[in-house]
């Protein structure tokens, strides 16, 4: 599966377009991640737990875009764009999209 | 004197807030710069395309991202100066420094895979929710640089 996130995957030409894919899922920080953090904002900086938190269900999200390109009988995704939504206290929604294709 | 132990305690975790933090951002900037300067040869263009005369073999989604926070003492400061209104300084280093993590991050990423160049990079900041119920903490800003990474051949 080739995702990108310009209009055609270089270096290859789009024969099908399937129309729009996308994944999301919300997760909220669990307790311990939290009280690690608030001790963090004394002094700032990089807040690493966050940082994995986010990276991993980003990693989620394009997962679920990937598995419903590979429903549609896809084999590529392009124009892919996210989106993070803060939906509720202590959650964020991570939201993945773009257009399937078959590339040859 | 329970007042005093207050104002004790606040005053102590500025302090520690500006030493810590400000040692902490001086190490980041430094190592920043090291890294940056060891993956110039990996080009990242915010073009759509790879110019005609590239020959691209491989190509694929590549991310990176950096959550940060600002210490006590400047989130202390930048308090007081949105009172006045006006330019707030001790954002500024603070998200220049997540920026450019996160495109470091983004290259080694497209370094893994085996990507010679990155193509139509763009960023995304985004505000994460405090959890605490008080609202009393920041939670932080989260900056996200992603793009499409290419093989180039030779």
């Amino acid at each position: 599966m080739d995702i990108s996130n310009t209009e055609t995957i270089p270096g290859k030409s789009i024969v099908s377009y399937y129309g729009l894919v996308s994944g999301s899922t919300v997760r909220a920080k669990h307790v311990g991640r939290d009280i690690m953090a608030s001790f963090k904002n004394i002094v700032g900086g990089e807040l690493k737990g966050y940082t994995e938190l986010l990276q991993e269900s980003r990693t989620e999200a394009l997962d679920r875009m990937i598995a419903q390109a590979k429903s549609v009988g896809a084999n590529a995704v392009v124009n892919v764009r996210f989106s993070t939504s803060s939906v509720a206290q202590g959650a964020a929604e991570l939201f993945a999209y773009g257009t399937a294709v078959q590339v040859q | 004197m329970e007042d005093l132990i207050q104002i004790g305690i606040t005053l102590f975790v500025l302090l520690v807030g500006y030493f810590v933090g400000s040692t902490l951002e001086r190490n980041h900037f430094k190592s920043i710069r090291n890294r940056e300067r060891a993956s110039r040869r990996m080009m990242v263009l915010t073009i759509e395309d790879i110019p005609s005369d590239w020959q691209s073999q491989d190509a694929g989604l590549v991310t990176g991202n950096a959550v940060v926070s600002l210490d006590y003492f400047k989130r202390f400061l930048a308090g007081i100066r949105a009172i006045f209104g006006g330019r707030i300084k001790s954002y500024e280093p603070l998200l220049d420094r997540a920026r450019r993590e996160a495109v470091l991050r983004m290259k080694q990423a497209a370094l893994d895979k085996g990507y010679t160049a990155v193509i139509n990079m763009r960023m995304e900041t985004s505000r994460l929710a405090s959890a605490t119920k008080k609202g009393k903490s920041t939670a932080g800003v989260e900056i996200l640089a992603f793009g499409t990474g290419v093989k180039l051949a030779k």
